[in-house]
């Protein structure tokens, strides 16, 4: 526990400092304001991220998020078009997300099919779903009434709806995943399926359950993109699941499962979006962006490998005591 | 019975060991053995589960380095560092599963690591076909040299195994438990093929549980126990009476805390329990406050019928009662709620969920107890794991503690406390003291008289003479499956438990036929 949170430690520290080098160059970026304005920005990222986390905890991964956010976002913007009130289309889109996440997860469940191969069928499926839907049309702001588009950009207190359902999106998560049978099911599952099995944990359900809520995200987060970018069509988002997992990497969540926190995906996510955000400031090409990105996530990597070395077996009776 | 063994024939051992001593942490598996293998000739190697024997297979095939003693190949001390090494001196083994790569064609098998090379370095394909095709040609196996492993049988693929330890010219062959897989007509073929062996002058080190198969094809025998060596000397000189008693017989030197129990009412009771391949007729009474042993050699089945009782598998016949109710057992869930819990073998994969703390890995099962409307309630988790993890006295810094920083003894003891946590009715302890240290072995031994003490009915799975007669009130032997005798009293004997275990209980069916399914 101790190594894990000083990992978070570490990060968050990183996370500071990357702010400090920004700002001595541009005091601006850390005005309050702009700050507001990176979470706000990356706050897409941080629902994902969530729901990512709970699946790479069970051992597996959802390829697939950023496709079911498409499709959810495409839903939301033709229900709009056909009149539906606001309140109706988020929960429908929550709903449709948390099924396409059940898709996955009962193919992983009743098929053992490994995630990353379900989630590769059903990311194109998905995908391809919209083009079926739309035949390939887009739907553009004008196509969208006034409410569909402002309800994320409202300011309450402050800080944008946005930013809003993404804390919200963490205070919701922190407490399944520290507070709740379900919770605690995620990371003895990841950490030993074996022992979970012989515990009367079910392995398999246990997984469906982190598909379904990280489904669920990825649909809500489908309403709020659309509606923040005022357009859907078939690509949006297209290889943003790939951040999503960079996210997660980053933060520290163990790819073999078990190991994990919300505290690192969220981080995970804002270092990613500060670099994003802080490039075009600095006036660093987005080529490097990429470059920059791809860096921190090897870096991350490394340093993963380099804490979880097995410590060896613990003979000494003092060393019990040590830790 | 350490001095210096003359063979009587006056035939010089091809490889021997001398004082072999080798020591992991807290355990020494071998305490100076000793070992002489011939030329022609086919030596058994004897000893109950945990002799040593599997120690002794990886020193000699360079796996491990003992820590004393030393290898004597034609009298010349040699080391072997590495398995390399040890194929260049001639020692190749026949593993008990067989290591061997599925996708790889039998002739790749065959010769990996010492494939020919034509005259640009790359592996000579025909070559190696051809020498493939003589080599299996010479044990009769007729195999086709490209076709892939995976698509053979196991008996094929000991012939592959067997053909693989040819190629490198061993000139001593280890064969560990070489028939446990095979039928037999293949066991049948398999002696034709030592027979050979024996005739290209290829020591053979036999390593076998089954008395019928080592009184005929065995020339020698060395008997191991508790790592120690006991005797060796020709086959035609000993009878099996002579070798029960060595591989059983030992010093007292362990004292198990049994209490007199109170034996109360039948708690579970399990009528005709059968499994398509694993298990049969198996029918058994457990009462409350009795302690009933499981005993067999290690595959006899009884870690098979403990997992199907908590609903890991599936039996395909048979019922359960507990407590006089019949209860239908499908998932591990249902079996706690039954009130029967399994306390597995293999700790490290089955038992505690590292990565968590102590206090969530004994809570797991038993979070709808610590929760409320949905949500944990972590001072009563605490709690909870605080009482039971007293009561095994465990030694940790804090429950806050990762179990994976834990030794094995206190992490076994972080796995029964969970179990204990759900109060069940049965609990059922499979190798309860396996690799675990003496002091915590006591501990676990003297836990467990007091459980049975304050009521509770214990199964408990051990394959050490011992710990099965110093703990248990009733002892069910298993052999192939199915239960070869239940001793109680003073037929609690450990010479009456290795005959069943081994098949030469006169009111157990003679192996080779009847068990036949």
């Amino acid at each position: 526990m101790s190594m894990l949170k000083s990992r978070e430690t570490i990060l968050a520290l990183a996370i500071l400092a990357l702010l400090a080098a920004i700002a001595s160059r541009f005091p601006g970026f850390v005005s309050p304001g702009n700050l507001a304005r990176v979470l706000t920005d990356t706050s897409p990222l941080i629902l994902l991220a969530l729901g990512q986390m709970t699946v790479i905890l069970t051992k597996c991964i959802d390829l697939s998020v950023a496709a079911n956010l498409a499709l959810c976002g495409m839903v939301a913007a033709l229900m709009n078009g056909a009149g539906v009130p606001l309140p109706l289309i988020l929960l429908a889109v929550i709903l449709l997300g948390a099924a396409l996440g059940a898709v996955n997860g009962l193919l992983v469940w009743k098929l053992g099919i490994p995630s990353i191969v379900v989630t590769l069928g059903t990311m194109t499926i998905y995908r391809g779903s919209i083009f079926l839907m739309t035949g390939g049309a887009w739907i553009n702001a004008h196509q969208m009434s006034d409410a569909f588009k402002a309800f994320p950009r409202t300011v309450v207190l402050g800080l944008p709806v946005m930013a809003w359902i993404g804390l919200a999106g963490v205070a919701a998560m922190a407490l399944v995943l520290t507070r709740t049978p379900l919770g605690r099911a995620f990371h003895a599952v990841g950490g030993n399926p074996h022992a979970a099995v012989y515990t009367g944990l079910s392995v398999g359900r246990t997984q469906c359950a982190a598909f379904v809520l990280s489904g669920a995200l990825a649909g809500l987060t489908g309403y709020l993109w659309v509606a923040r970018y005022a357009v859907a069509y078939v690509d949006i988002a297209a290889g943003f699941e790939l951040d999503v997992v960079a996210a997660c990497v980053i933060g520290g969540i163990a790819i073999a499962g078990g190991a994990g926190s919300v505290a690192g995906a969220v981080m995970g996510a804002l270092f990613l979006g500060i670099i994003k955000n802080a490039l075009p400031v600095v006036g660093i090409s987005p080529f490097w962006q990429m470059a920059i990105s791809g860096s921190a996530i090897l870096v991350a990597i490394a340093f993963n490998a380099a804490s979880q070395r097995e410590p060896g077996r613990i003979i000494l009776k003092q060393a019990e005591h040590r830790t | 019975m350490q001095a210096e063994y003359r063979p009587q024939d006056g035939a010089a051992p091809v490889l021997s060991l001398r004082g072999i001593v080798k020591t992991f942490p807290g355990v020494r598996a071998l305490g100076g053995v000793q070992l002489d293998l011939y030329p022609g000739q086919v030596t058994a190697l004897i000893g109950e589960n945990g002799a040593g024997k599997s120690t002794i297979v990886k020193i000699l095939t360079g796996i491990y380095q003992p820590d004393e003693g030393e290898i004597l190949v034609d009298g010349r001390r040699v080391a072997l560092p590495t398995a390399q090494a040890a194929g260049e001196a001639g020692v190749t083994a026949i593993h008990q599963e067989t290591v061997l790569f599925d996708e790889l064609t039998v002739a790749e098998n065959i010769f990996i690591g010492h494939a020919p090379r034509n005259r640009w370095g790359l592996i000579d394909r025909r070559a190696m076909r051809g020498r493939a095709r003589a080599i299996l040609d010479g044990i009769g196996a007729d195999l086709n040299p490209a076709v892939r492993l995976r698509d053979l049988g196991i008996a094929s693929k000991h012939l592959v195994a067997i053909a693989r330890a040819l190629s490198i010219d061993a000139r001593v062959v280890i064969m560990d438990e070489p028939t446990a897989a095979l039928s037999h007509k293949e066991i049948a073929e398999l002696y034709d093929l030592v027979e050979k062996l024996k005739a290209q002058g290829k020591a053979i080190l036999f390593i076998s549980h089954k008395f019928d198969e080592i009184f005929r094809i065995a020339d020698r025998w060395t008997v191991f126990r508790d790592g120690q060596f006991v005797d060796q000397g020709l086959m035609q000189d000993v009878a099996e009476a002579d070798l029960v008693r060595m591989m059983v017989g030992r010093s007292v030197d362990q004292i198990y805390p049994k209490r007199p129990a109170r034996i109360g009412e039948p708690v579970l009771t399990v009528a005709g329990y059968s499994h398509p391949t694993e298990f049969a007729d198996i029918t058994f009474t457990l009462h409350r406050g009795e302690i009933l042993g499981f005993y067999g050699l290690v595959g006899a089945g009884r870690s098979e019928v403990m997992q199907a009782l908590f609903g890991i598998t599936r039996p395909s016949k048979g019922a359960c009662r507990i407590e006089g109710k019949v209860r239908v057992i499908r998932s591990p869930a249902q079996a706690v709620e039954a009130g029967i819990v399994y306390v597995p073998e293999d700790r490290g994969r089955q038992g505690a969920v590292k990565g968590l703390p102590i206090f969530q890995n004994v809570t797991l099962p038993s979070l709808a107890r610590t929760s409320r409307v949905g949500f944990l309630r972590l001072t009563e988790e605490f709690a909870l794991a605080r009482e039971y993890t007293q009561r095994l006295d465990l030694r940790a810094a804090s429950l806050d503690q990762d179990v994976a920083l834990l030794s094995g003894g206190n992490q076994q003891k972080v796995v029964i406390a969970k179990w204990l946590a759900t109060r069940p009715r049965v609990i059922i302890l499979d190798e309860p003291t396996k690799g675990i240290d003496i002091g915590s072995k006591a501990a676990v031994h003297d836990f467990m008289s007091e459980l049975a003490a304050q009521g509770l009915s214990v199964i408990m799975v051990s394959s050490e003479i011992p710990e099965v007669l110093g703990m248990s009130d009733r002892v069910i032997v298993m052999r192939e499956g199915r239960i070869a005798g239940e001793f109680a009293g003073e037929r609690m004997t450990p010479e009456n438990l290795v005959r069943a275990a081994v098949g030469l209980d006169r009111s157990a069916p003679p192996p080779g036929e009847g068990e036949a399914a």
